[in-house]
């Protein structure tokens, strides 16, 4: 049997069955656990959002976040072209990064109005209204998904504002792949802290947020601390609330609330 | 390593006699990377040394079929194939857990403690025996990751599993942490000081200098 243990023909023969028998084994097991794993990253996405709006900790139980998203965030897909509310699809089950990838749902984004390096952009997309406790669904803070480029990645996060939709609630992102240490820090609850209470537009109306090399100057209302030794990071950041606030962005979604009064 | 090993010696050897990173000083990126709390290092502890022990295991169930010619990358799809399910399992049932980890279970892959057991005694040894080598490397590669575990944890924030037992002073206590224990490469610096520890204790381990200093003279004297 060991004969011919060197052979082409039983070497083949070894690495295809190898083969087969560890493809069928991940396979199995990545099928398995699939919804198991959806599940996580639903409540991970969850309790990223009530942490943003202040709400809640990193010590929620996974009941306590369901049943707090459930209590206070409204989900509502919108139309960015527009800025309509748009009620054909199911906010809950609405993939908006899904859709950023399929042609029919997004558009590709002209070189030039592409700052936040994203490519496509969807039409619709989820945004979260964090609603008062008393049950009058009276709007405490509107949370937006943001995304957007840094050094290695894209940065993948939620901004929170008040209903003057101006004021800074917080800012984080719940998944990407920045240098830890450097670029990591963004998830630094240092620099998270020196988030909210900034504005973001100035009195002409534009977006002046913006995170600064080196320190902030002493009560400036748009700016926010720099990363050391992450500049890409940072201007990955800017970039991004830029985009997102722009017209390509939020912008009409959020002169249509102004109008309308949040 | 003797093939008329007991169960016993085999299982414990490589936690001190031959522990593979502070003798072999193998797996050592991951020993810095992933000892600044406990729970990561326990977590990264254990799914060591179930892929160590379940590669050994299929590659000594395999060891006679296995062409020499492509035995490096059998062992690897063994190995890789292992890891992924770990990965998968950790990501469905621990996955503030897996995200802290993040890279490091898949670099469980390129950690040499995996590849060097399955090259170095599985593809000699029978299934059950290579099953318990890899227990026990694995072990003795726990054993060092909750050391360094435990001291960057309970002195670099005075913590022990995220719960206060030294109380910090920024919380009205009484000790100061030392934040470089939380850094990379205070584990370098703990790795070397329970080398020594180990050694002194352990003669056997001890090497040979492999160059003298010469004394230090003066010009001219």
């Amino acid at each position: 049997m060991s004969s011919n243990k060197e052979s082409t023909a039983r070497t083949l023969i070894v690495a295809f069955i190898v083969s087969l028998v560890a493809s069928v084994f991940v396979a199995g097991s990545a099928i398995y656990l699939k919804p198991a794993q959806q599940q996580n990253r639903l409540l991970d996405r969850q309790r990223s959002i009530l942490a943003i709006a202040g709400i809640g900790g990193a010590r929620l139980s996974a009941g306590e976040v369901r049943a707090l998203f459930e209590r206070r965030i409204e989900a509502q897909v919108v139309d960015l072209t527009t800025g309509e509310v748009s009620t054909q699809f199911d906010p809950a089950s609405f993939d908006a990064l899904k859709a950023a990838k399929d042609p029919k749902t997004s558009a590709e984004l002209p070189g030039n109005e592409d700052i936040a390096l994203i490519k496509r952009r969807e039409r619709f997309t989820t945004v979260y209204r964090l609603v008062k406790d008393d049950g009058s669904s009276e709007l405490e803070a509107l949370i937006l998904p943001v995304r957007g480029y840094g050094l290695w990645s894209t940065l993948h996060g939620f901004l929170a504002i008040k209903p003057d939709l101006n004021t800074v609630v917080g800012l984080g992102f719940y998944q990407h792949g920045e240098t830890p240490g450097l670029g990591g820090e963004v998830d630094n609850p240092k620099w998270k802290a020196l988030w909210p209470g900034k504005t973001l537009f100035d009195d002409e109306g534009h977006t002046a947020i913006k995170v600064v090399k080196g320190v902030a100057a002493q009560g400036a209302p748009h700016q926010i601390d720099g990363l050391a030794g992450a500049t890409l990071t940072s201007e990955g950041v800017n970039k991004l609330l830029d985009f997102w606030l722009s017209e390509q962005g939020f912008g009409p979604y959020l002169d249509k609330l102004r109008r309308n009064g949040a | 390593m003797a093939k008329q090993a007991s169960a016993k010696d085999i299982l414990l050897t490589p936690v001190f006699d031959n522990n593979p990173i502070t003798l072999q000083i193998l797996g050592i990126c991951s020993a810095l990377a992933v000892t600044s709390n406990l729970d990561t290092a326990l977590v990264m502890a254990i799914a060591l040394t179930a892929v160590t022990a379940f590669s050994n295991l299929f590659i000594a169930m395999i060891r006679t079929q296995i062409p020499a010619s492509i035995r490096m990358i059998v062992q690897m799809v063994i190995i890789a194939s292992l890891v992924i399910v770990v990965d998968q399992i950790l990501r469905a049932y621990a996955f503030t857990l897996a995200k802290q980890l993040s890279v490091f279970v898949g670099l469980i892959i390129t950690n040499c403690i995996v590849m060097g057991r399955a090259e170095a005694f599985a593809m000699q040894n029978p299934p059950w025996a290579s099953f318990l080598d890899g227990i026990g490397n694995g072990l003795g590669y726990s054993l060092m990751l909750i050391a360094l575990g435990v001291v960057r944890e309970l002195f670099g924030a005075g913590k022990l599993f995220g719960h206060e037992i030294l109380p910090l002073v920024k919380d009205g206590g009484w000790y100061e942490p030392n934040g470089l224990l939380l850094l990379p490469p205070s584990a370098f610096f703990l790795i070397g000081l329970f080398i020594w520890a180990l050694r002194m204790w352990k003669k056997a381990q001890q090497e040979p200098a492999d160059f003298k200093l010469a004394p230090q003279v003066k010009e001219g004297d």
